[in-house]
């Protein structure tokens, strides 16, 4: 990230307003960041539904074009539940971009589920 | 509290007389319950940190695998499984090998509030389907939950815990799970979540306090649905075996008796003792002060055992064994063939090397692994030094009664301090004793002499005398009893009075020899009379004899002269 931001100052030759265009490309690269995002559910029941339904309405509206959401039924695959810490259902994982970041619940609180993806920003 | 889902259950449940249990295998604990656990339901196991909650049910597991073939989960929301196997390896748990065959399965469940956010409504159906899988993957019996408590930590909603809390406590009752959740402790209750609010079939309470700068672990079974159980505290020990719990048998006196008797080892001893000795599977105090013998009598009966063939344990609280086969070698007792031949062990232990609980159990583990026919126990009242006497008792109420039942003989023997009335022992067991031996030092004429006595002895004429014993070179010696105008004399007073009498009967025999030479000589002499008079008398008859005999030669001379006067005269014949 650091170097990124030197070679853009030496670019543009100009008087620098650094924390900003700090936050300018860091921005940037987040609107470029691809998400991988994964979603435990149990069977169909009310919850995951409300979950499933949630959190695609948010990443088509922020992160269009650029989510990986897997949606997982532990019923199906039990497995998977201890390798990703499962405990309460419905969990939602952000892979990526790192660090990793737990949800669980319906997804019905837009706002705190955005402000842990990372995706409310300052001038929003 | 617990509502039964009869919906759930396909069968109508049955209640046996008796509840149905899950041997633990936890050595002790399946006594004082009865036969172990609740089979298919939960039990509670609360605690403070560091009281061997996580230890209880990972040994619970652990032989459930390898001694009942129960294969179990353990979910651990605390330590993850390497964590676990790390602590428990110095157990001799071996986690590892047991998971390798299938029949164990630990299931790190880590919840943390930082890297969670809550968005709206869950439940806990992930965790359900975790330890379903779990059970269903090795086909587990058993379940142990460690500590399901830190959900309330990492969760925020308390209200959906609880509920599903409920739910699973259900559900592995449904799945017939013998299981283990623990807790813990609250001020104020057992658990900080209130947790025994949801398990009510049994609640365990492990306490670890420490007195006197010596821990205790204790044991206690808060309750037992549809069991009798012991509801006192058990001691219990964490070792390398894993957990010990001390098991009271006194729960009843139903130990079968014996008739047979077993020698002393002192033969005038057993014959104080009605002639045959102690009764085997009997306790025998011997009490008295210091360096009356007591250990002597104790090494005395270890040879007698020995000799019969039977194996003898010693516990030595206060001398090494070396010392204790020195010491009774100068008494003309070799322990030294025994110990060879694995006939004799001499188990060492400084008292204050642990507390009395720890004691307990490695008297128990001795015993076992020795299978003993008799045991010594030299001295208990050096148990003193870690317990108080109230504890102490308790501990040899249990020893006692456990190595009555296993028909065991055994020999205390107790210091009596001097400030103290001679009857009492410092511990108060005097009570629990079947033959008590007092020993005494007698102390008269400038000289301490050891005296003994049985003090009592159940089921037995015994001898109620005062007896005097040396320590020869050839062992103890019980005296004869002296008993002079002024008592029982020992010591030297004894020798002395028995020199005087021995004198006073060779002057009376003296006496007599005299009087009977007087008699001999005044025999003589009448005798000499006698004979005089009766010679004398011969001589006067001798007398009279020839006097007559003078008279008729006289009366015939004159018949003749008479005649020959008449022829002379030639008178006329008629």
């Amino acid at each position: 990230m650091l170097k990124a931001l030197r070679r853009v100052t030496v670019k543009e030759n100009k008087p620098v307003d650094s924390v900003a265009e700090f936050e300018q490309e860091y921005d940037e690269k987040r609107k470029r960041d691809k998400y991988v995002l994964r979603l435990y559910v149990t069977g169909m029941t009310e919850k995951s539904r409300m979950a499933i339904e949630n959190i695609k309405t948010i990443c088509e509206e922020h992160l269009s074009g650029r989510y990986n959401l897997e949606v997982i039924d532990i019923y199906r695959h039990p497995v998977l539940a201890k390798g990703d810490q499962i405990v309460a259902t419905p969990t939602l994982i952000k892979k990526l971009p790192v660090p990793i970041r737990k949800f669980i619940g319906d997804m019905s609180e837009t706002e705190k589920i955005l402000m842990g993806l990372d995706l409310r920003m300052k001038k929003d | 509290m617990v509502r039964v889902n009869t919906k759930v259950k396909p069968e109508p449940e049955k209640f046996p007389a008796q509840l149905e249990k899950s041997m633990s295998g936890i050595t002790g604990l399946d006594e004082i319950t009865g036969g172990g656990l609740p089979k298919g339901r939960a039990t509670l196991i609360c605690g403070g940190p560091g009281s061997g909650k996580m230890l209880f049910g990972m040994e619970f597991l652990f032989r459930g695998a390898t001694q009942f073939d129960e294969p179990g989960v353990f979910m651990a929301f605390e330590e993850t499984a390497e964590e676990l196997t790390g602590n428990v390896a110095s157990l001799g748990f071996d986690l590892e090998k047991v998971a390798g065959e299938g029949k164990l399965l630990i299931d790190h469940v880590r919840v943390e509030r930082n890297e969670i956010e809550e968005t709206g409504e869950y439940d806990l159906e992930g965790l359900f389907i975790r330890l379903g899988y779990a059970i269903d993957s090795i086909g587990a019996k058993r379940v142990v939950l460690d500590t399901i408590e830190s959900l309330f930590s990492g969760l925020s909603n308390t209200g959906v815990i609880r509920v599903e809390l409920r739910r699973l406590f259900h559900w592995l009752k449904d799945k017939g799970m013998t299981t283990i959740i623990t807790g813990e402790q609250g001020s104020g209750s057992l658990t900080r979540e209130g947790l025994e609010e949801y398990v009510s079939d049994c609640v365990i309470f492990l306490d670890h306090r420490v007195s006197n700068q010596i821990s205790t672990r204790r044991l206690r079974i808060v309750k037992y649905r549809g069991s009798t159980h012991g509801t006192n505290e058990f001691p219990f020990l964490i070792d390398e075996d894993g957990i010990r719990v001390l098991p009271i048998t006194s729960l009843g006196l139903k130990h079968a008796v014996s008739d047979e008797r077993i020698s002393t080892g002192i033969s005038r001893l057993d014959g104080m003792l009605g002639g045959s000795g102690y009764y085997r599977g009997s306790t025998i105090l011997v009490s008295g002060t210091a360096g009356t013998g007591k250990t002597s009598i104790a090494g005395h009966f270890a040879d007698a055992s020995c000799r019969r063939g039977e194996k003898a344990l010693f516990f030595a609280f206060e001398e090494s064994p070396a010392q204790i086969v020195r010491n009774l070698r100068s008494i003309g007792i070799d322990l030294k063939p025994w110990l060879d031949k694995d006939l004799l062990f001499i188990h060492a232990e400084r008292p204050t090397l642990y507390g009395l609980e720890a004691h307990l159990a490695v008297l128990h583990k001795v015993i076992q692994k020795s299978n003993p026919s008799i045991v010594i126990i030299d001295p208990i009242s050096n148990l003193t030094a870690v317990g108080s006497q109230s504890e102490i008792k308790s501990m040899l109420i249990r020893i006692i009664d456990q190595l009555k039942s296993y028909n065991i003989t055994t020999l205390c023997t107790s210091l009596t301090t001097h400030d103290r009335s001679l009857e009492t022992t410092e511990v108060g067991i005097s009570s629990l004793a079947d033959t008590w031996l007092l020993l005494r030092d007698i102390e008269s004429a400038g000289e301490r002499n050891r005296g003994i006595y049985v003090l009592k002895s159940r089921g037995m004429a015994h001898s109620n005398q005062i007896r005097e014993f040396l320590l020869t070179d050839h062992g103890i010696d019980l005296l004869d009893v002296y008993v002079g105008p002024a008592g029982v004399l020992t010591g030297s007073a004894r020798l002395s009075s028995e020199e005087q009498e021995r004198s006073n009967i060779l002057l009376r025999q003296q006496e007599i020899e005299r009087r009977k030479s007087r008699l001999e000589r005044r025999r003589k002499k009448l005798e000499t009379q006698i004979e005089s008079l009766r010679a004398e008398f011969k001589a006067e008859e001798e007398e009279l004899k020839s006097y007559m005999e003078q008279e008729d030669i006289r009366t015939v001379t004159i018949n003749r002269q008479r005649k020959a006067m008449a022829e002379i005269r030639k008178a006329d014949t008629d």
